[in-house]
């Protein structure tokens, strides 16, 4: 006899406004399976689990846990039945430490905190499983790879027999990740059952038992790992056949636009030092940034756009220093930037479409007329931009903040490229957004750079800096740990690079950096 | 499936909310406060037909009440443009207070020269003045990360000991039997009047102001500017706006409209600075900047709302004989009812 | 100014300092949960003159410290519902509070201006109240001073050795994060506020009850503030906190020393010092930014909602 699902999702819908999540989703998890969900960005893996972990609430649908009927009307109702969910952005408070974090997520015996033995059976935990951790360090010193192990632990700590880890390897080097997935299989095989939300193939082939494709918000399929194929996984997540990534026309890069010698910044609470960072960049290039979050990237686009303040050493722009520039100096001369966070130093989004476009230009004329500011002239460059960018959006007074991502994101660029810049940093600028608006932004870097614009890329994701990037610089630990040429950049040296290993690429073409 | 009430944000906020809020937060407030007035002895609608009608039932009424609507409408106006650039600007009344004291010091001291040379120096003088007392806790805010809430305060209560110490010592009159007065100012300083009535040169300046800071936001680089600060610092500092710059004359202006307010009250009302100078009108800007959602249109039909409500509380107390503090207590409940109401601009109520 | 006055000093200092240090604690509780609760003020005046009322129409100071509670968390409930349900702009609903607790206090308090009310009288702590030195500066006074002292290592403790504390601190930080732990967020900020609303009732309470024994309208007279300022201040530590508010008592306790003592300086501008030192307290903590970026709860004033 068939054993029966521990987790039984029936005909889940969730809508958030103007775009349905989930459309009629039905799930099984049995105890003992690792129960991949498969899909692209934007897809409904995390709704879903967000609404199993009771974050979310249904609009229609059951679901049953160990056969009962439930109604979850927030995490605890979860937790209390069993489930644990490790997120893509870590639920951990980072000013307190490990042990304080577990004592949060674990229901007491009475008011005294006892950290001691929290300790004590974290120690246990962490061996049996090989995931090793300090109790006493406050999270924020920890680094990424550490706090996904305490994440990992906190579900362990509450004895949850139903895991659900939200693309848990998607800021682990390449080691980490397999370590990580060792973990998992040992979990699974100890009777748990862990759902596990990818959109990485490789990974979901290496350790699923079976495999549920999501699409636009349904349940495509649901096969056995035995039965499935990479091609027909890739068919069902898209819809078609795998496009092949924007092929790169050959280009020869010309002269030097932007030189970095040897900048080093002090370290500061929650932000990583840089030190020593040297290298050059020219025009018609793209240079990627690759490495794990938090070894500096950020710091970096940064210090390049004059955010940031530099100790030591020296950067010139077209032969003119720019090492104490200010972010004005820098944006007059030329530089582009589009953050990480577009909503944070890039968008405003309590603003309307026309002044987000405004931002840059608007000292200038034709849009400035002494103290003045003339809006006639501003709003046929803003409808301009819209069209020539696909923006959609009902006016340009609406506010950008009920924009969708990928509309955000053209506007930014659309913003960034009306000044024809001769320099872009573009700090994961794919982040979040959805598979045509993510063809879009890749396409509209190449056209850049054909046009001679040097660029600075920034992702986490290895397969774009390998499609787009001439060059690839890893970062790890706020120093520059090789430079690549992508042509031939494989993954064990990327890989090895990123977690700081120098002596595995020895025999690589990596450059070593000046 | 159990159900129950929960916010929903609307995908996109009613338009035609923000003009009807102010109007029906004085209506809910007046509700509220009726238990309280019942439980007192007094009928809360006796008391409402009453205040209505002091406040807009004749002539006299409605220019009691603009004369109340003056300094409101001005100190609205500057509260409004510091709340606007994200700075709490709660020291409005003591910048009220300084500008009633510069503008009465160079009145004091020049009290021969001729009406059209005298009052437009006394008035910059009281601009000057707020601006000055208003850009210290900015600096603070710049320079030394200080909050400004807590300043802006601080400097209220010195302010207020400043003016007594000057009523008290330095400024007595020597002709008002140790009342706490200055000395009345010269004729030629008194701003004119609107006639016969007690309306005075401010409700010009008021209306002018409105007009220029209208203008400003949305004409001009400056406004632009002060908008974009307003909403997102790391936007701003990233696109190079000059903060510091754009913070300071700014938090001028808004210090320097609370001065003239104080200025006008004195020059155009009193006619002396006392003790008690204002009734907390820098507090009740606050609440006039809120209702009009920092808009210089808004401010102006609010300004005159709220001076009507505070010739009813006025009537209040002469005539029923209650504390004045029925106005703070009026005042309250208008801002409570404003925030509890604002919700539903943005959201709106569904059963889950 | 004679060596023995400056025991007498100290001593007035503690009493001066006590109705912040009531105040600013239970701000300090409010804010680390994430609610900024600028009605201290409002709240603080309605404590003051619910126990005066009470304790004159019932005759005992105790029932009414009691009602000085209640009414403070009355009071701060009102803001909790507009901040935390609502999502009203946490600034303006806490002035709102300062402006209404004001006014009602006012509209209400009229008949009791000048009529006597039995208060707190004081009571040596035995053993202790007799040290040399030590004894008349901190434990020669009145019950709610020695209420004060217990509340500043009882509350340390509670924030940082108990469950409930840990929850108040998550909450404070990281409210995502902590919901998604099984914190009841909105439920602990509820709670905390209201602590907030009881502590600054306590506070005026021993403004009309003990340090005084009347009741006059404005009576806090902005010590209100004063105490938002020193939760800043200690950098939301209940023992720094505690700190700043005795000093600040020190400051006002000089300040009446020197009035009385007929120095050469204008009353009224004495009375400035302590507000004066307030913004030079506030300066000089606010400089060191590392110390207070660490110490402030990093979702202080941000409201949270669940989608």
């Amino acid at each position: 006899m068939t054993p029966s699902p521990v987790v039984a999702l029936s005909g889940i819908t969730k809508r958030f406004p103007g775009i349905v999540a989930n459309d009629a989703i039905d799930l099984e998890v049995y105890a003992g399976e690792i129960h991949a969900l498969l899909g692209e960005n934007g897809a409904g893996k995390t709704t879903l689990m967000k609404i199993l972990y009771g974050l979310y609430r249904p609009d229609a649908g059951h679901i049953c846990i160990d056969g009962q009927a439930v109604m979850l009307r927030s995490p605890q109702d979860a937790i209390r039945l069993g489930l644990g969910m490790a997120f893509q952005q870590f639920s951990l408070i980072p000013s307190l430490t490990v042990a304080e974090n577990i004592a949060l997520a674990v229901p007491s015996s009475g008011l005294r905190l006892r950290l001691h033995d929290i300790a004590v059976r974290l120690g246990t935990l962490s061996q049996r499983y090989g995931l090793p951790i300090d109790p006493w360090t406050p999270v924020w010193r920890l680094s990424v790879g550490e706090q996904q192990r305490v994440e990992l632990l906190k579900l362990l700590y509450r004895q949850a027999r139903i895991l659900i880890l939200d693309e848990p390897t998607s800021v682990l080097t390449p080691l980490e990740a397999r370590g990580f997935l060792r973990a998992i299989q040992a979990m699974a095989t100890s009777g748990l059952a862990v759902i596990l939300i990818s959109h990485k193939m490789d990974e979901v082939l290496a350790v699923a038992h079976r495999i549920t494709v999501l699409r636009r918000g349904r349940a495509v399929v649901t096969v056995p790992r035995s039965e499935a194929t990479a091609a027909d996984l890739a068919r069902a997540m898209i819809g078609r056949d795998l496009r092949p990534p924007p092929t790169r026309p050959l280009s020869a890069p010309g002269e030097v636009v932007l030189s970095v010698r040897d900048v080093s910044v002090r370290e500061q609470p929650w932000q990583p030092a840089l030190h020593g960072i040297s290298f050059d960049l020219r025009q018609g290039e793209i240079l990627g940034i690759a490495g794990v979050a938090g070894n500096g990237q950020r710091e970096l686009a940064e210090v390049l756009v004059g955010l940031r303040r530099v100790t030591a050493g020296s950067m010139s722009l077209q032969g003119r220093d720019v090492t104490h520039a200010t972010p004005r100096e820098m944006i007059r001369l030329g530089v582009g930037y589009i953050p990480e966070d577009r909503l944070g130093s890039g968008l405003i989004p309590q603003a309307s479409i026309l002044d987000n476009l405004l931002l840059k230009e608007y000292q200038h004329p034709p849009f400035a007329y002494g103290p003045f500011l003339r809006y006639r002239v501003a709003c046929a460059q803003a409808s301009r931009l819209l069209s020539a960018f696909q923006v959609t959006a009902p006016s340009l007074h609406t506010l950008v903040g009920t924009l969708s991502g990928g509309s955000q994101q053209r506007l930014l660029l659309a913003r960034e490229f009306s000044t024809q810049p001769i320099l872009l940093i573009a700090a994961h600028p794919t982040r979040g957004l959805d598979a045509g608006a993510i063809e879009h932004v890749q396409h509209a870097l190449l056209e850049q750079r054909q046009r001679g614009c040097a660029i600075l890329l920034i992702s986490e994701d290895l397969e774009e800096l390998v499609a787009l990037c001439d060059r690839i610089a890893v970062m790890y630990a706020g120093t520059i740990s090789g430079i690549v040429s992508a042509a031939g950049a494989d993954p064990a040296t990327l890989g090895a690079l990123m977690t700081g290993d120098r002596a595995l690429c020895r025999n690589s073409l990596a450059e070593m950096p000046r | 499936m159990s159900r129950w009430l929960a916010l929903e944000k609307r995908p996109d906020p009613l338009r035609w909310m923000p003009y009807l809020v102010p109007m029906a937060s004085v209506v809910v407030a007046l509700l509220s406060g009726a238990p309280i007035l019942y439980l007192i002895g007094v009928d809360p609608w006796t008391a409402y037909r009453a205040m209505v009608w002091a406040a807009f039932g004749d002539l006299y009424g409605v220019s009691e009440t603009l004369v109340k609507a003056i300094p409101l409408l001005l100190l609205g106006l500057g509260v409004g443009v510091a709340f606007r650039l994200g700075f709490w600007n709660i020291g409005a009344e003591g910048q009220f207070y300084l500008g009633a004291v510069g503008g009465t010091w160079f009145a004091l001291s020049a009290p021969d020269w001729p009406a059209l040379a005298l009052q437009p120096l006394m008035l910059l003088m009281g601009f000057a003045a707020g601006a000055v007392w208003a850009l210290v806790p900015a600096a603070l805010r710049l320079y030394a990360r200080t909050n400004e809430i807590i300043t802006t305060l601080m400097l209220n209560y010195i302010a207020m000991l400043w003016i007594d110490f000057l009523v008290y010592g330095p400024w007595k009159d020597p002709q008002a039997f140790g009342f706490p007065f200055t000395p009345p100012l010269p004729q030629a300083a008194r701003l004119p009047t609107l006639a016969g009535s007690r309306v005075h040169l401010g409700l010009l300046l008021g209306l002018v102001a409105a007009v220029i800071l209208a203008l400003l936001l949305w004409r001009t680089r400056l406004g632009y500017e002060l908008r974009i600060i307003g909403w997102s610092s790391e936007a701003a500092r990233y696109a190079g706006l000059p903060i510091a710059r754009v913070t300071a004359i700014v938090i001028s202006v808004s210090g320097g409209l609370a001065g003239l307010a104080g200025l006008c009250e004195v020059a155009g009302v009193q006619g002396r600075i006392q003790h008690g100078l204002s009734p907390g009108y820098g507090y009740t800007a606050i609440i006039v900047a809120w209702l009009a959602r920092l808009n210089p249109w808004g401010t102006i039909v609010v300004s005159v709302l709220l001076g009507g409500l505070l010739v009813g509380s006025d009537m209040l107390q002469i005539a029923m004989g209650l504390p004045i503090a029925v106005a703070y207590l009026f005042q309250g409940l208008v801002l409570f009812s404003v925030l509890g109401l604002e919700v539903f601009v943005r959201y709106r109520v569904v059963w889950k | 100014m004679e060596l023995t006055l400056i025991p007498l000093v100290l001593a007035a200092a503690v009493r001066a300092g006590t109705p912040i240090a009531f105040a600013a604690l239970g701000e300090l509780v409010a804010e680390r949960s994430g609610v900024l609760n600028l009605g201290v003020e409002g709240m603080m005046l309605t404590g003051a003159l619910a126990g005066f009322v009470v304790a004159q129409q019932t005759g005992q100071p105790w029932v009414g410290v009691l009602a000085a509670a209640v009414a403070g968390m009355v009071l701060s409930l009102v803001h909790a519902v507009l901040t935390i349900s609502l999502q009203a702009n946490q600034v303006v609903s806490g002035l709102a509070l300062s402006i209404f607790g004001s006014g009602v206090t006012g509209f209400w308090g009229k008949r009791f201006i000048g009529v006597p009310a039995d208060g707190f009288t004081t009571t040596a702590v035995t053993g202790l109240g007799g040290l040399p030195i030590i004894g008349p500066i901190f434990f020669q006074h009145d019950a709610l001073v020695y209420l004060a002292y217990a509340l500043i290592p009882g509350l340390w403790y509670i924030l940082y050795r108990t469950y409930p504390g840990l929850q108040v601190r998550a909450a404070g930080e990281s409210p995502a994060s902590a919901d998604a732990m099984g914190v009841e967020v909105t439920a602990v900020r509820y709670r905390c506020v209201a602590i907030g609303g009881v502590a600054a009732g306590l506070g005026g309470a021993y403004l009309s009850l003990a340090y005084t024994h009347i009741w006059i309208e404005n009576m806090t007279a902005g010590r209100g503030w004063i105490a938002v300022a020193m939760v800043i201040f200690g950098t939301w530590d209940p023992w720094r906190t505690a700190l700043g508010a005795y000093l600040f008592g020190g400051v006002q306790a000089m300040q009446l020393r020197l009035q009385a003592a007929g120095v050469a300086v204008p009353t009224h501008l004495l009375m400035m010092t302590p507000y004066l030192f307030t913004i030079v307290a506030l300066v000089l903590a606010s400089r060191d930014t590392t110390r207070r970026r660490l110490g402030a709860p990093a979702a202080l004033a941000t409201p949270y909602v669940r989608e």
